[in-house]
């Protein structure tokens, strides 16, 4: 899907040239612009409230760029944060994946044999088959938010938006998510993923980050410099260093 | 034993009751699930009461109670939207001003000399004595709720669940709620013909937080909360019979009862048998 004044930057699968969103009159993301292509992931960084949910209701078609513009497929898959699900709503895990047939459906057809089919073949491939029918809010964190994923997954669409997935997770929950992540990327999907998780943006393809307006776009070794993490995280930056390589905790 | 309860059947009055509350239990209970989850039933007592002005003003120029009723409904759904848009003044607050301003302009209406007998059966109802119309009505409303909550199932679970995710998965919010008020304003008017402005509201939200208690998963509660309308509805029939209590609030009170027996069952259950039914 094309949005007003496109500007296409070849074989990406969603991109932004200048792109500006608010709400209202008022504009709380300026100056966008990047490409994402098929298999890049791809870290959106930024404080709360430094626009990666604005930029991402942009690429939904949820928010009309207020200027610039933006080439996104004709669906995005959506994950939400597992924290705005309702634990207490009488659904199973195979229910919530299924939900992300609808977008596919016309509206008076409701998901049927084929789309709870779709939808157990996506709890499979992130790893809860067997959980297809546990109440969704009777499941772990990490095993919700995999339920998200599979969700988005039943959406079939070539890019994902993933809303700071990895919040609240423990770290083997994480870790089995990041690996989840990693072979989306390898399927083709271009992967969106707001986290706040500096040291693990590092292992990602691009670092998108944000605090208002773009602050850089680029490979991680590239990007990541103490400057441009102070710009984007202003006076709440505190760089931590371990001894070992692997536990080094940038925030 | 069969005599006792056979017996009250052998009534037409009570044969087009029992097929009244029927009727009413599949589309109150089935609606009643979604009506408690999008966290509706302020709403839908509010529009309850808020109707009463049209039913009065009906019955005072002897108009169709039904028609009295939409237009009320309608007028109160303005109100509503007019007052909601005060500055500092809440949803909430606004709901709660204009309900008991046209709950007390209803019984003002009400209390004229020139209103017809039957305030009563404006505010508790009269299901003993339901009309061919009041029943073909009650049968419109099971079709259009059943087929209506039956296409929008997927769309319900998605909105319900995670409201604000809803338009990335394709679903406009405020489509879905602006559909499950029409039907629960719908459901209400057709509703309190039988079961009155005050007692309405019970076969909507009663069986759905009782079938809550017992079911853990949206199609089973559906079809438990209708169920259970049904027998606690022809219970509260048996039991205005046999005790010569008022129809609808004998009805109201066994949907109440419902509720607490199954609170009561699900209390003394082991906690592992009750997170099985969470």
């Amino acid at each position: 899907m094309h949005d007003s004044g496109l500007v296409s930057v070849p074989s990406s699968l969603v991109s932004a040239e200048g792109l500006a969103a608010g709400y209202g009159t008022g504009i709380v993301l300026r100056d966008v612009s990047f490409a994402a292509r098929a298999g890049e992931r791809v870290a959106v960084l930024g404080p709360n409230g430094g626009g990666k949910t604005t930029l991402f209701r942009v690429l939904t078609g949820e928010l009309t760029p207020a200027a610039g513009a933006v080439q996104r497929p004709a669906r995005c898959g959506v994950v939400p944060q597992t924290e705005r699900s309702r634990l207490d709503f009488p659904v199973s895990a195979l229910d919530v994946a299924t939900m992300g047939a609808i977008s596919r459906l016309p509206w008076w057809r409701r998901p049927g044999r084929r789309e709870r089919a779709q939808a157990l073949e996506a709890l499979h491939a992130v790893g809860l088959g067997a959980h297809a029918h546990a109440t969704f809010g009777d499941l772990s964190g990490g095993q919700r938010q995999r339920v998200l994923v599979a969700r988005g997954l039943v959406q079939d669409a070539p890019v994902m938006l993933l809303d700071e997935p990895f919040t609240g997770l423990d770290s083997v929950s994480a870790e089995r998510l990041e690996g989840l992540l990693v072979r989306l990327a390898d399927k083709g999907r271009a992967l969106l993923v707001a986290t706040h998780d500096v040291d693990q943006a590092r292992r990602w393809d691009r670092v998108l980050c944000l605090n208002g307006r773009q602050i850089a776009y680029g490979p991680p070794d590239e990007t990541l410099s103490l400057e441009v993490l102070e710009a984007t995280y202003g006076a709440d930056l505190v760089t931590v260093h371990h001894d070992h390589p692997h536990e080094q905790d940038d925030r | 034993m069969l005599h006792v309860l056979a017996e009250p059947w052998s009534e037409p009055i009570m044969r087009r009751a029992f097929a009244e509350v029927v009727l009413l239990g599949i589309a109150g209970g089935a609606l009643g699930c979604w009506v408690i989850f999008y966290r509706l039933s302020y709403s839908a007592e509010s529009l309850a009461h808020s109707l009463l002005p049209g039913l009065v003003a009906a019955a005072l120029l002897g108009l169709p109670l039904l028609l009295g009723g939409a237009v009320g409904i309608v007028v109160a759904a303005i109100a509503i939207a007019v007052a909601a848009r005060t500055p500092t003044i809440g949803r909430d607050t606004a709901v709660a001003v204009v309900v008991t301003a046209l709950l007390g302009l209803g019984v003002l209406l009400a209390l004229s000399p020139a209103v017809p007998a039957g305030l009563a059966e404006l505010l508790f109802g009269d299901v003993l004595g339901v009309s061919d119309a009041d029943l073909l009505f009650a049968a419109l409303l099971v079709v259009a709720v059943v087929a209506a909550l039956a296409i929008m199932h997927g769309r319900l679970l998605v909105v319900g669940f995670d409201r604000t995710s809803a338009r990335g998965l394709g679903v406009a919010p405020a489509a879905v709620d602006a559909a499950l008020l029409v039907l629960v304003a719908l459901a209400v008017l057709v509703a309190v013909q039988g079961l009155g402005n005050l007692l309405v509201v019970a076969v909507l939200i009663a069986p759905a937080a009782t079938a809550r208690l017992l079911t853990h998963r949206m199609g089973a509660m559906l079809v438990a909360a209708a169920a259970i309308a049904i027998v606690a509805a022809i219970a509260g029939l048996y039991l205005s019979y046999y005790a010569g209590t008022a129809a609808g609030a004998s009805i109201a009170g066994m949907l109440v009862a419902a509720y607490l027996v199954a609170a009561g069952v699900r209390a003394l259950l082991p906690s592992r048998a009750r997170s099985a039914t969470a």
